[in-house]
């Protein structure tokens, strides 16, 4: 019960976050005309909405796709680090100890540096590319650790994952070296912006999205059982070592599409699942869904704020992220514990 | 067999090879550094050889002092190896005439073709490789990584040339670089000439465009674009255009501040000027402004007013700059027209 209710109430505050942030923003568009607009796109629903060709496309073509896209990145954000902490065992494991970030964030760079000439789609391709190959290599690295040593698996895993984000990270400080006129463009990028923004972009990652997070839901119940030990999953015929490495292959995918759109976004992936546990309970059944909500509404109200705090100028999203979400975190903490007690 | 004893013959053969090592590198500095004069004594024969040239510098002028924001530099006699690790103080240098005199420009100088390009850099100087070219004078846009510092230990005297925030500030470099090369007449013919193209310009398209509005777009995703406060502004501001990014002039951002998308759209932009349309830049060219979702009811789109400027032109604030002016003399005149047409 308390369950479906906090799913309930993750989707509606994920709606509300959806409506004001469409309501709001540097263009100044008149409310009734912006849900005139709205009501108008209902199938059947005919309302002429007043507003200018130039409000409009700035309404369905900016305003609409950024929520849309921060919908959806929040969503894989959450989901990823929740299916991570799952994996791992570990509630502060989110992609940016496994090598995904750093490796986009190499990535990135090395599409600013030296793959500018090729266009502007380069950069979330090879953002998108980079977080998979840090992944990767973080596997392969945990995988030839844990063999070859006598320390159990997941905790060399995580391990490698460290050493090969510092790695890369190193290598990206390196190429940006190369190249110190484009350090505005790729600090811009490291901190994460969900400006510009487009449908195209969201159709993009729509197809990646929906397979990783379906086959993350669809292990919420093996992590469940994996969370009690390796030794009772293998008891419950349930072969550990395959659904970490699927988990974890669906989490990077989800954490790669997320990345393409918005760049690095930190903070998402550790606290919605915290407070979706807090709230909810530790079943992964509840905690990846109310994760994924959570953090869709969470990363639209940031944005919100990002894009009308100082308007018409804007406030990187993970300055805002941080800076909302730390204090509100410690606040879930306190207050749970309390309860708890 | 006792380790003790073994090692400590060891220790003192190490410590040995390490004191010869040191001094072996100290007599290396100071041969380096005496050797440093007569090698330059022979150039300065080579620069002495050239004087009947009309590019020589006039010796009368030294010692000079010029002002700069890092305090009085003196320049004892005119400069016979510039470096210069700035773009826009090599083109200041070789409009100036003194480009005879530059050993060395840093990777990002690439005007005028010819340049002596390295791989010195301006933003992360090495101090070593800039005194390996022996200079008599050093010109960059930043005292960054103790530059100033570090060459003044030297007795090299260095010029600050940061980017200009306005034309008066573009001028007085180009002055002040006249000043301390030794072409300070040849500087003053520059500028003149300069002034002369921009009012040419302005003359032509005219001073009072209050009713057209335009986006200076410095960086796409997020946008930065430039306010009236720069360089740009005031340059777009003498032919009386409106400059859409005016409403965040706020003093942290520099006169560079970040745009929200629906923002730019909003505000319906005639003009749109792209300085980050060079492939290593950005890439922005004029087609992928106009296909930018949510753009294509823009006055600038609709009327093809999307200018795409030379980027090193408008980032380098030196004797090109009429250049700049007369690209956006000819946005003006065409957006003037087009939007008396509609």
């Amino acid at each position: 019960m308390r369950k479906a209710l906090a799913l309930g109430a993750a989707a509606v505050v994920l709606i509300a976050a959806a409506l004001i942030s469409a309501f709001v923003g540097a263009a100044d568009l008149n409310p009734v005309n912006v849900a005139a607009a709205l009501a108008g796109e209902i199938p059947f629903v005919h309302l002429s909405s007043g507003l200018s060709p130039i409000d409009h496309a700035v309404l369905f073509q900016i305003r609409l796709p950024r929520i849309v896209a921060g919908a959806l990145v929040g969503g894989l954000l959450a989901i990823t680090g929740a299916g991570y902490q799952g994996v791992f065992r570990n509630p502060l494991v989110d992609s940016g100890t496994l090598g995904a970030s750093a490796g986009a964030g190499l990535g990135a760079t090395i599409a600013i540096v030296y793959l500018g000439g090729l266009g502007p789609d380069v950069v979330p391709v090879a953002a998108f590319v980079g977080s998979l190959a840090g992944v990767g290599i973080a596997a392969l690295a945990g995988v030839i650790g844990s063999t070859r040593g006598i320390s159990n698996g997941t905790a060399t895993l995580l391990l490698a994952g460290i050493a090969v984000g510092l790695f890369l990270t190193a290598a990206q400080t390196l190429v940006l070296q190369q190249s110190t006129q484009v350090i505005q463009q790729v600090y811009e990028w490291l901190l994460g912006s969900l400006a510009g923004a487009s449908w195209a972009q969201v159709t993009e990652i729509l197809p990646y999205s929906a397979v990783s997070v379906t086959v993350i839901m669809l292990h919420a119940r093996y992590l469940d059982v994996l969370s009690v030990g390796d030794e009772e999953a293998r008891a419950l015929g349930i072969r550990p070592a395959v659904v970490r490495a699927t988990v974890i292959a669906a989490c990077a995918l989800a954490a790669a599409s997320a990345v393409a759109i918005s760049g690095l976004i930190g903070f998402v992936g550790i606290i919605v699942p915290h407070v979706a546990r807090r709230v909810a309970g530790p079943s992964y059944r509840v905690v990846l869904p109310l994760s994924m909500l959570g953090g869709a509404g969470f990363l639209v109200l940031a944005d919100t704020l990002a894009r009308t705090v100082v308007a018409p100028s804007e406030l990187p999203i993970g300055v805002v992220t941080a800076l909302i979400g730390a204090p509100a975190f410690i606040w879930v903490l306190r207050g749970t514990r309390a309860v708890a007690s | 067999m006792n380790p003790l004893k073994h090692s400590a013959p060891v220790a003192v053969l190490a410590v040995s090879i390490a004191l010869a090592a040191l001094t072996a590198l100290t007599a290396c500095g100071s041969s380096a550094g005496s050797s440093a004069s007569p090698a330059s004594s022979a150039r300065s024969s080579v620069v002495v050889s050239a004087s009947a040239s009309t590019r020589a510098p006039s010796p009368g002028a030294f010692p000079i002092t010029v002002k700069t924001t890092t305090g009085l530099v003196t320049i004892s006699a005119a400069p016979k190896r510039i470096v210069s690790l700035s773009p826009t103080a090599t083109e200041d240098l070789y409009a100036d005439g003194a480009g005879p005199q530059v050993v060395a420009v840093d990777e990002t100088s690439d005007y005028p073709p010819g340049v002596p390009k390295t791989t010195l850099n301006g933003t992360s100087p090495n101090i070593e490789a800039i005194a390996g070219y022996d200079p008599s004078l050093v010109i960059a846009a930043e005292d960054t990584g103790g530059l100033v510092a570090g060459l003044k230990k030297l007795g090299v005297p260095v010029l600050i040339e940061p980017a200009a925030a306005t034309l008066a500030a573009a001028y007085a470099e180009i002055e002040q670089i006249g000043q301390a090369t030794g072409h300070a007449a040849q500087a003053d013919t520059v500028i003149t000439g300069m002034e002369a193209q921009i009012a040419a310009d302005l003359k032509k398209a005219g001073t009072t465009h209050s009713d057209l509005s335009y986006f200076w777009e410095v960086s796409a995703s997020p946008y930065y674009s430039a306010t009236s406060q720069t360089i740009f502004g005031e340059i777009a501001g003498m032919f009386g255009l409106k400059n859409i990014a005016d409403k965040v002039a706020t003093a942290a951002s520099g006169g560079y501040p970040e745009l929200t998308e629906e923002y730019i759209v909003a505000s319906k932009p005639q003009i749109i000027f792209l300085t980050d349309n060079d492939p290593g830049d950005g890439g922005q060219t004029p087609a992928i402004v106009a296909a930018r979702p949510g753009w294509a009811g823009l006055p600038a789109v609709k009327n093809h007013e999307i200018i795409a400027l030379n980027d090193d032109v408008a980032a380098r604030w030196g004797p090109r700059l009429p250049q700049l002016v007369a690209a956006i003399a000819a946005a003006v005149e065409s957006a003037s027209a087009a939007s008396a047409a509609s």
